[in-house]
């Protein structure tokens, strides 16, 4: 084996080595692991177990809001959410059939929300202004229509 | 036993003298035959889908575009791929290991009219808009149980074509003990193990999940493991094809260009690591699904960055044998060198581009399979650039320069200059046209647009008008792509019917004078099998049965299209 051959064999090495270490140093040091929560509920009776039974907007501490939400073809409950600058939002979200996804343009908050399953996911809200909601996995013929706003103030 | 070994070697040198056998070939041109027209219908579907999504152009109301996203996805991402892969490898066998025994002829068929029964089963749901599911037929959105049967037909071609190979490589081993497989039958037989590693999963998704489901026999699904076996295979399907591709980098690429073949054992080295681990990186695609532990996903993050690691030694291989080659031509200069490359014949400009299409591919491979990156594209328009860089670029453009000598070799005709100046253009276009809509995909990804999604502005929202300029320039490129693809499409047909007669060889290059004999554990394949399966259920066995054990009630079917 020729000297630059291992020199590429290192680097190669070291590379992947340093994405892992830094996931790993941001999934367990920082806490911003993906979103993963493990509950699961009947997908069929999502109406009646709370807390889906009352979904909307709570507010759970100083700057801090509870959203739970559904999702279902093709529209998001509650429609619309509105914050005040600053806050954080912790989202509770389901689905009452098929598999779709929860995306805010420009943010990171991005979850994969399935029927049977409660996904939990939380960003901080710093500048004010409308957020897009987006649906972005593929859920139907209405999917390109499924997305609502946040308002931060 | 000695007289086999002669009889063998004197069909092996009849078969390099004269070229492949017709039984053969027919078999190969038929395949390929299937992939190009495959391609076509793909490609025009595509620049729907493209001309769409840039505003220009509102399908008609009998024409769903998520109908058309399905078979556009299928279309290529299975048919292309997958005939184009066999009719390959099963010319490679046959060149390499002394004409295809009259028994695996017939397998060969067999599989070839099962996978095409399965493929009119799936295509006549899709065009009644009974299965606008897409490639991943997530549950529990439900197709029509035909669409599904269909998928179980192409899985037993699939699985018959492998045990072909298989049959053939066994035969030509017990024929000479002791002896290396050859390089290009050494890559067939690590891209039909993984063809029956991957395709058990999602055999067992279909027949014991989704199907008694879609009949009725069984009320709800388990969402979440069906999406899990889906990907075991979904992910290892494109890394097969690009591993394929990697074949003709390896073996066939250096022969064009006039130079010998990279350190055997080396080369060797590379496709093992890439069977034993790539069913596994198949996970990374659900790296923000809920019902999934951290811990889980960390590991898989790990399993999917390893098979990075093969592709990197590849990228070093690749550029050490140009630079060796062109060297000994009197290249000259840190990177002088570079002008004695062969750049005006298309059999090494399209598997070159392709190449370098690599590197920002994989970069971005990387970056999807890695936690916090994958939160930020998952499912927008990022991906759909990575996989038009790896698939359409990487994979299809290689592709396309084997066929410049392939369909001659099978067809017994040879490429005119003529032929090779259309090659050459047919490559510039299609690479403008796909670094025009990659580029634009990944940027407008990261700005947050969704993939699989028809032609919106979601209400006019403000943003998402910032998005359509980058839209309009994938139309663009979509535009070119179906250019290309006919050019491409004709240039196949030509060199199989009309072309000048004549003699093409089948390149594959030699090692280097002089070279290191390879070890012989390498040809050890029972013992890659078993660590890939080791590897499988490292990663497999605690995920599903923590699914299966706390899985909540199933769900019924839905069709929402």
């Amino acid at each position: 084996m020729h000297l630059d051959e291992k020199i590429w064999l290192f680097l190669s090495f070291g590379m992947i080595m340093g994405f892992m270490i830094f996931t790993g140093y941001q999934a367990v040091a920082l806490g911003m692991g993906p979103p993963s929560h493990k509950e699961t509920i009947d997908p069929q009776k999502v109406d009646e177990t709370a807390p889906f039974d009352a979904p909307g907007i709570k507010q759970v501490g100083e700057n801090e809001y509870e959203v739970v939400m559904t999702l279902q073809v093709f529209s998001f409950t509650p429609m619309e959410i509105e914050v005040p600058a600053g806050s954080t939002v912790h989202f509770t979200l389901t689905s009452k059939d098929v598999v779709h996804g929860f995306q805010v343009a420009n943010t990171n908050l991005n979850a994969m929300v399935m029927p049977g399953h409660i996904q939990k996911i939380s960003q901080k809200f710093d500048k004010p202004g409308e957020y897009l909601v987006l649906c972005n996995e593929y859920c139907g013929a209405g999917h390109q229509a499924m997305s609502t706003k946040i308002i931060v103030k | 036993m000695e007289s086999a070994i002669r009889s063998t070697s004197f069909k092996q040198k009849t078969n390099q003298i004269l070229g492949i056998s017709q039984e053969d070939a027919r078999i190969s041109k038929s395949y390929l035959s299937i992939a190009f027209i495959a391609l076509l219908l793909g490609g025009l579907l595509g620049l729907l889908q493209g001309l769409n999504r840039a505003g220009v152009l509102q399908l008609p109301p009998w024409l769903n575009y998520y109908q058309v996203l399905t078979a556009h996805g299928i279309l290529l991402v299975v048919v292309l791929s997958a005939f184009f892969t066999i009719g390959y490898f099963y010319a490679g066998l046959s060149h390499t290991l002394g004409g295809l025994l009259p028994k695996v002829r017939k397998m060969a068929w067999i599989g070839f009219w099962m996978k095409i029964f399965g493929f009119v089963l799936v295509v006549i749901p899709i065009l009644k808009n009974e299965a606008s599911v897409m490639y991943t037929f997530y549950p529990p959105m439900a197709a029509s149980p035909m669409f599904y049967f269909g998928l179980v037909f192409i899985v037993l071609g699939v699985w018959m074509l492998s045990v072909g190979a298989f049959t053939q490589v066994a035969n030509w081993r017990r024929n000479h003990k002791g002896q290396h497989l050859p390089i290009l039958a050494f890559f067939a037989t690590g891209v039909f193990v993984l063809l029956v590693g991957a395709t058990a999963f999602v055999a067992v998704e279909v027949l014991f999940m989704i199907i008694p489901w879609t009949l009725g026999w069984t009320d709800g699904i388990n969402v979440l493991l069906a999406r899990t076996l889906f990907w075991a295979f979904g992910h290892t399907a494109v890394n097969i094809w690009y591993l394929t591709a990697v074949s003709a980098w390896y073996v066939i690429v250096p022969k064009i260009i006039g130079g010998n073949r990279w350190n055997d054992l080396l080369t060797r080295m590379v496709v093992i690591p890439l069977v034993i681990m790539n069913i596994t990186g198949g996970f990374h695609h659900q790296i923000i699904d809920p019902g999934i532990s951290e811990s889980i996903k960390y590991m898989h993050v790990f399993m999917s960055l390893a098979i990075g690691f093969p592709s990197l030694m590849t990228a070093y291989a690749m550029l050490r044998v140009f630079e060796r080659t062109a060297r000994a031509k009197g290249g000259k200069g840190l990177v002088g060198w570079y002008k004695k490359m062969p750049w005006g014949d298309v059999r090494f400009l399209s598997p070159f581009i392709a190449m370098v299409a690599f590197i920002p591919a994989g970069a971005g491979g990387i970056a999807q399979s890695t936690n916090q990156l994958d939160q930020v594209v998952h499912n927008t328009m990022w991906v759909v650039g990575h996989f038009h860089l790896t698939l359409g670029m990487s994979v299809i453009m290689t592709f396309f320069g084997i066929s410049y000598w392939l369909v001659p070799y099978l067809s017994k005709r040879v490429m005119t200059p003529a032929m090779n100046r259309l090659g050459v253009i047919q490559t510039v276009i299609w690479t403008i046209g796909m670094v025009i809509m990659s580029i634009s995909m990944h940027v407008v990804g990261l700005f947050g647009s969704p993939r699989r999604t028809s032609f919106t502005t979601y209400g006019d929202f403000a943003e998402t008008l910032g998005w359509n300029p980058y839209m309009a320039a994938v139309g663009i490129g979509a535009s070119l792509l179906l250019i290309a693809v006919i050019l491409q499409v004709y240039a196949v047909f030509n060199l199989m019917f009309f072309a000048p007669k004549g003699v093409t060889e089948f390149p594959i290059a030699e090692e280097e004078a002089g070279a290191a004999k390879t070890p012989y554990w390498t040809e050890r394949w029972g013992i890659w099998v078993v660590l890939m399966l080791l590897v499988v259920s490292m990663a497999y066995v605690l995920p599903i049965a923590d699914m299966i054990m706390n899985a909540p009630p199933g769900s019924p079917p839905f069709k929402t299209w």
